[in-house]
């Protein structure tokens, strides 16, 4: 945690309670690399992602991805390196990660699964800012009869599980791919972003610079997007990820109730696979435990670049650290 | 009291309905979007399925005549919708004369209990958590290790519960790795030995519900009483001399806790998608395990019946948790609540 000034969100008087002695702070403010952007959440977040995407991109060059799918009648179920299987066998350097039940190598599909994860979640969390952006700031601009009707229609799909609507939709068409899955499943990412991009937009109309930009004649496309969009970054930071997160949970939700992406390797939908070919009571559980450490890891790394986005956004939760 | 706002009423009613209403037409379009006939389409799905469709033909044309599908689409829309208003589904095509909403039903019970006993339990744990974050007088350590259980809020339900499923069930064999009680060992009835059974079987689903969902609550009452903590009369109860955990209990939770409230609406729908797939891996007799099965079996009218069920309850909630949140917290005020 960087050394921020610490600014008091109440001009309290010290309350009479054991206080902890207050440290002479340094002049932080004059110091470059004393910015909130310097956030060890969201620099572990960021890092976290980055070598899993790192991995998906550069994995190829030193694996042979299309082990993810060839099946390999003699090398099934094999343990990771270091394990030893309920049947005696060790795993091998040949498949660092194991093999499932039809001896597809579980580091391929890792290294498959992983950025396939990543692009579903990105393409679906995009779309959705976009139109939160164009929405959020319609409404809050305009007002009135828009207003309401985005308003309405926000809180109509915020109140819509998606998860149920989606299984309704990948269960009649069973042959979705990839990128028009993402798509569908933005259709439920753009609310949020819509709400908090509205909620910013009103408290900032009020505000001195705007008015200050107002008077001086700028147009309300200038406003918007030099005034108000700047200031609203991390926000929009924050969105993008829990955008994404939200979709990528969407996701993986369909992968694993076995209504994936057709003719794409995710991790969701080896876990469906683990499941229904019952590697939990067999004891492979390399098959589910793979993926379903990989996602983990990822959430995480998302949950720790959303917290230190929120920080930034809002700095009063900044407040008790050292 | 009526303290409700005749106009805030009906804005609430009017949302939930246009919510109901949409998510049906959803549900009435999507099949009719796929190439070919919604029933053909599912009959021809079994076939290949390997069901046993032998009089697939009467099927076909008792579907075609059940659903009107000769008509035209308005006619069937109007229809469906009336179908609906009366809970009325449809067959189960698997099971055939049995009625959608026979399976719903029978469902559902384990479905409620296992939410409402989790979400209070998270409510409780998850606020008690947060607020203890803030207080001032909470040891240093305890303030260090609530974080890291955060880290599970991030996870999805499905990959906890895997996790709980292996280690507990498969691994440890300290619980049950399916159904809601002991099948065939003992008849449901209002026995203890049945309520022991079923909360032996609970835990677990109960248990990755919690785990996924408790931090939530928890970073919305740490924002909570940070709000609090800077109050006047927190200072005045402090100058006072009262005690801490009484300070901590009247002054600070029972402030912060109240807009938490109003959370449940935006992670109802959350926590309904998250049950779904909790029951599918612990393959409890829920909704969940409903649609797992029909999504196997192809059976698409008990999947948009219990997805629109499902759906329905979620917009009847938030509209309860929207209509008694005014009496709830005398501090909303009429304008303020929107």
């Amino acid at each position: 945690m960087a050394t921020v000034p610490q600014i008091a969100p109440n001009p309290v008087p010290p309350a009479p309670e054991p206080v902890e002695a207050v440290q002479p702070k340094k002049m932080g403010r004059f110091n470059v690399w004393d910015t909130p952007w310097f956030n060890t959440r969201l620099l572990v977040g960021v890092g976290i992602i980055t070598v899993i995407l790192f991995m998906g991109v550069i994995g190829p060059i030193f694996w042979d991805t299309d082990l993810a799918s060839e099946r390999n009648l003699e090398a099934r179920r094999l343990p990771p390196v270091g394990f030893t299987s309920i049947r005696g066998v060790e795993g091998t350097w040949d498949h660092p990660l194991g093999t499932n039940n039809f001896g597809h190598d579980m580091l391929a599909i890792a290294l498959v699964g992983a950025p396939n994860t990543f692009i579903l979640g990105f393409v679906a969390a995009s779309i959705g800012m976009l139109v939160g952006i164009i929405l959020g700031f319609t409404s809050g601009f305009m007002g009135g009869l828009v207003d309401d009707i985005i308003r309405l229609a926000a809180d109509i799909t915020l109140t819509i599980p998606a998860l149920m609507v989606l299984i309704v939709l990948n269960s009649v068409f069973d042959r979705i791919d990839l990128l028009t899955m993402a798509v569908i499943i933005s259709a439920f990412a753009w609310p949020r972003p819509t709400r908090q991009i509205r909620a910013q937009v009103l408290s900032m109309r009020e505000s001195g610079y705007v008015r200050m930009a107002r008077l001086s004649g700028a147009s309300n496309i200038d406003i918007m997007f030099k005034e108000m969009l700047p200031n609203l970054i991390p926000y929009l930071f924050a969105s993008f990820i829990s955008g994404a997160t939200g979709a990528i949970l969407a996701a993986v939700g369909l992968e694993t109730l076995g209504l994936g992406p057709q003719g794409a390797i995710t991790l969701g939908g080896t876990i469906y696979d683990a499941y229904t070919n019952l590697a939990l009571s067999g004891n492979l559980w390399w098959w589910w435990g793979v993926p379903t450490i990989l996602l983990s890891i990822m959430f995480v790394g998302l949950l720790l670049i959303n917290l230190g986005l929120d920080e930034i956004a809002n700095p009063r939760l900044r407040r008790g650290k050292k | 009291m009526g303290k409700i706002p005749l106009s805030y009423l009906l804005r609430r009613l009017t949302i939930t309905f246009l919510t109901i209403w949409f998510a049906a037409t959803l549900i009435f379009i999507i099949p009719r979007l796929a190439p070919g006939d919604p029933i053909s389409a599912m009959v021809g799905d079994m076939q290949n399925a390997g069901s046993d469709t032998e009089n697939s033909e009467a099927i076909i044309q008792g579907w075609r005549e059940r659903f009107g599908l000769d008509e035209a689409l308005p006619v069937q829309y109007i229809r469906y919708l009336g179908n609906l208003a009366t809970f009325d589904f449809g067959y189960s095509i698997n099971a055939f004369p049995t009625p959608v909403m026979a399976i719903i039903l029978r469902a559902l019970p384990w479905t409620l209990g296992l939410l409402v006993v989790a979400m209070v339990l998270t409510f409780l744990i998850g606020n008690f958590l947060g607020a203890i974050m803030v207080w001032s007088r909470t040891p240093r350590l305890i303030k260090a290790i609530i974080p890291l259980g955060m880290v599970f809020t991030s996870i999805p339900s499905i990959l906890a519960a895997l996790f709980l499923l292996y280690i507990f069930a498969f691994v440890l064999g300290w619980f049950p790795d399916s159904d809601a009680y002991a099948v065939g060992e003992i008849t449901p009835g209002l026995n203890l030995e049945f309520i022991g059974s079923v909360l032996y079987h609970g835990t677990l689903p109960a248990l990755a519900i919690i785990l996924v969902s408790f931090g939530y609550w928890a970073l919305g009452m740490r924002g909570m009483m940070i709000t609090v903590e800077g109050e006047d009369y927190m200072q005045l109860a402090q100058a006072k001399g009262l005690r801490p955990f009484y300070v901590l209990y009247r002054y600070m939770i029972r402030n912060a806790i109240l807009p938490q409230i109003t959370a449940f609406a935006i992670t109802l729908g959350t926590l309904v998608s998250g049950q779904v797939l909790v029951e599918y891996v612990f393959q409890y007799p829920g909704m969940g395990r409903v649609i797992y099965e029909n999504i196997l079996a192809q059976d698409f009218p008990v999947i948009q019946g219990a997805a629109f069920f499902l759906i329905m309850l979620t917009a009847l909630a938030v509209l309860f948790v929207d209509l008694i949140y005014p009496y709830i917290d005398p501090r909303i005020s009429v304008g303020s609540i929107e």
